[in-house]
């Protein structure tokens, strides 16, 4: 499908973000090349680069406005609203603990508690090994079967702080 | 025993998979193989009964038998007592559709739903399925629009605006190119009926949407799906690919020359977009922030263009309405509530899961002869319907029946028919501040009274339960939700005041500082 909008083509350089290692630009440059024909690609490319990186560094900002032909002020405005974008790597798990009132009503809080305190860390923080990162998020959709995180993209329900523990554990284990 | 191979059903429902249905699957397959017997292992969606997960049926000629909830640990035990023959055993249910639980819902909508192969067209098929794309197929789309119109279906994502008013609005606006989006940002805690849908039976969407288009005259449809549903991803790509092989979708849709294309797209964690033009924003790859309406999306909606955008279940819904008639679907309910919701029983409650019935059912009937009373086995002491944004309802009102009207006229709403249970442990300050917090997190920025306010809200509680100067906070708090309500400009500001002041006025002894003990909150 075209877009019904003509191109705007507006001259504009940018400069090359420093930081990139030459395997980040290649992933950043695949992730354009791949789905920038598609209507309002934005936020597949940067699912794209967060999948391949672990996060979207604010380094690979300008090849990304450069190439959909935007500005770096209107991609960067797109990373920082969405709270799934992450713009710093760390943990080789992601764990995202359910803050919401469902998990709330079977002991929620006292899980998001223990997750912070065993972990030595807060929400967006990476435990000193790199294994873990922690992040909140507001529902899984496994409301009836609370508390309830998910792990890099496997969701578990029913955990109670020693269970935490132990999948904890397994995550460290597996690497 | 025949020598038919043994055929049994474990969901892939995400659900199912959190409380270990994978290793229930895996330790079937090893027995079965340790036996010699040959198993035709089937991942079907949940039936719903999440408190049985993981559920096991096996199937014999007298039907489907239930088992559940089924550890690794069960399964040889399962096969020593004879669960291939649907024999008796601790675990037991018996026949899956006589279960109580299941037996005496109004499956209309979820209708496949745990019954079939998700990713099979064929079962679909066999099921009814695209019976309702078929009849479409021969009709004009005035037609279509006034069948969806005459069952009296109203948008199931909260909103509850008549849907073939939407849909009119549509077809009647002229444009080279039209879409159908569906909302499938289900984010209010309490939810995953749209969840267990994709997941269970995504082909009834892909139908409902294609529907939508041969309707309107839309060609293109997008699915706007929250990041956190990564097992509904799979099974949508799973079944749009199907689908497609099949020709349910693409440029000549079985035959008829009629064209309908649909892709998935990613959200990335943000409640608003679950507001339409959040969404649509999003899906232009933009900032979720909401636009000033109108225009309508049904007038310039994705691009500019005009775009149908429903829930999941709305679009859901449609097909059924169109295999077995408006006057079928609409005899379902009462009063402007036509045909059947898909209830959520979440948070506390001992049986949760997903309780399809018509509309008019009471909340106290779903509470405890559905969930059978809290987890805890405490006293229920408030239930929140509709999810963050609906009011919190003391035990006085839970003979309330499920029906939009009745809902406004307690101050409450029905949203997309999340229940979560509460017991007596809440500190229901506690959940009034969280409320005004969430809407702090989750604002868009747009608009100054939900950007500002929510965060303003969060300190005027913190004050009020700390007793400074009460009465003037609790003034100042039911003064801001004024603001909040009248000068927000979508239902995210607009109904915080919902959960805020239903706790104030239900359960204020929670808010009273000398009520309260130590360290509480």
């Amino acid at each position: 499908m075209t877009s019904n909008t003509p191109r705007r083509v507006i001259p504009l350089t940018v400069e090359r973000g420093p930081g990139l290692s030459a395997a980040q630009q290649s992933a950043v440059s695949e992730a354009c090349t791949r789905l920038g024909e598609l209507p309002g690609a934005l936020l597949p490319i940067l699912h794209a680069v967060q999948a391949a990186l672990g996060h979207v560094p604010p380094e690979a900002v300008p090849a990304i406005a450069r190439h959909l032909n935007l500005s770096m002020a209107e991609v960067h405005g797109v990373v920082s609203f969405y709270h799934y974008f992450r713009t710093t790597p760390g943990g080789r798990h992601v764990v995202h603990v359910c803050r919401a009132e469902a998990c709330q009503a079977v002991g929620g809080r006292q899980l998001e508690a223990h997750a912070q305190r065993s972990l030595g860390i807060g929400f967006h923080g990476t435990t000193a090994d790199g294994a873990i990162r922690l992040e909140p998020v507001y529902c899984l959709g496994n409301c009836a079967l609370g508390p309830s995180l998910m792990i890099d993209a496997e969701l578990q329900g029913r955990v109670s702080p020693e269970r935490f523990d132990e999948l904890m554990s397994a995550c460290r284990g597996a690497q | 025993m025949s020598g038919a191979p043994l055929r049994v059903y474990v969901s892939r429902d995400a659900a199912a998979l959190s409380v270990g249905a994978e290793a229930t699957a895996q330790a079937l397959i090893a027995e079965a193989a340790r036996r010699g017997m040959a198993l035709e292992l089937i991942r079907n969606g949940t039936r719903g009964m999440l408190s049985f997960e993981p559920l096991v049926e096996v199937a014999t000629p007298a039907g489907r038998v239930a088992y559940g909830p089924v550890r690794p640990a069960d399964v040889a035990d399962l096969f020593e007592s004879g669960f291939v023959h649907g024999r008796p055993h601790a675990l037991a249910h018996g026949r899956t559709e006589e279960m109580a639980y299941l037996k005496q819902q109004d499956r209309l909508t979820f209708a496949r739903v745990g019954l079939t192969d998700p990713r099979s067209v064929p079962d679909y098929l066999a099921h009814g399925g695209f019976r309702g794309l078929r009849q479409a197929l021969e009709m004009a789309p005035a037609a279509i629009v006034a069948a969806v119109t005459a069952s009296g279906l109203r948008g199931r994502g909260g909103a509850a605006f008549p849907a073939g008013i939407k849909w009119q609005t549509v077809l009647g606006a002229e444009s080279a190119q039209k879409y159908v989006v569906c909302n499938a940002d289900e984010g209010d805690s309490g939810t995953f009926s749209d969840r267990m849908l994709m997941e269970g039976d995504p082909f009834v969407l892909i139908e409902g949407m294609t529907i939508a288009g041969l309707a309107v005259g839309a060609t293109r449809g997008y699915i706007y799906l929250r990041w956190e549903y990564p097992q509904a991803h799979t099974a949508l790509e799973a079944a749009i690919a199907a689908a497609r092989a099949a020709n349910y979708l693409g440029t000549d849709i079985q035959g008829s020359g009629r064209q309908f294309e649909l892709e998935v797209r990613l959200g990335a964690g943000a409640y608003i977009c679950g507001e339409e033009t959040s969404l649509l924003e999003s899906l232009e790859g933009k900032r979720g922030q909401v636009r000033f309406k109108p225009p309508l999306p049904a007038i310039a909606g994705l691009f500019g263009r005009p775009t149908v955008i429903n829930n999941v279940i709305t679009f859901a819904s449609v097909p059924i309405i169109l295999d077995r008639g408006a006057e079928y679907y609409r005899q379902f309910g009462q009063g402007r509530s036509r045909g059947t919701l898909p209830l959520q029983l979440t948070g506390n409650i001992k049986r949760g899961g997903l309780v399809e019935k018509a509309f008019g059912v009471s909340l106290r009937e779903l509470l405890y002869d559905y969930g059978g009373g809290s987890l805890s086995g405490r006293p229920i002491r408030a239930v929140q319907v509709g999810g963050p944004l609906g009011a919190y309802l003391p035990e006085s009102q839970f003979d309330t029946p499920i029906d939009y009207e009745a809902f406004a006229a307690i101050g409450g709403m029905l949203g997309h028919g999340g229940i979560v249970v509460f017991d007596d442990s809440v500190d229901m300050a506690a959940q009034a501040r969280y409320a005004m917090e969430f809407c702090a997190i989750e604002s868009c920025g747009k608009c100054t009274p939900c950007r500002i306010g929510s965060t303003r809200g969060v300190e005027v509680i913190d004050r009020l339960l700390a007793g400074e100067n009460a009465t003037r906070q609790e003034t100042l708090l039911r003064d801001l939700c004024e603001t909040l309500t009248h000068g927000s400009l979508c239902a995210l500001g607009g109904l915080t005041a919902y959960p805020v002041l239903s706790a104030l006025n239900h359960f204020r002894e929670d808010f009273v500082k000398s009520a309260r003990a130590p360290g509480s909150g």
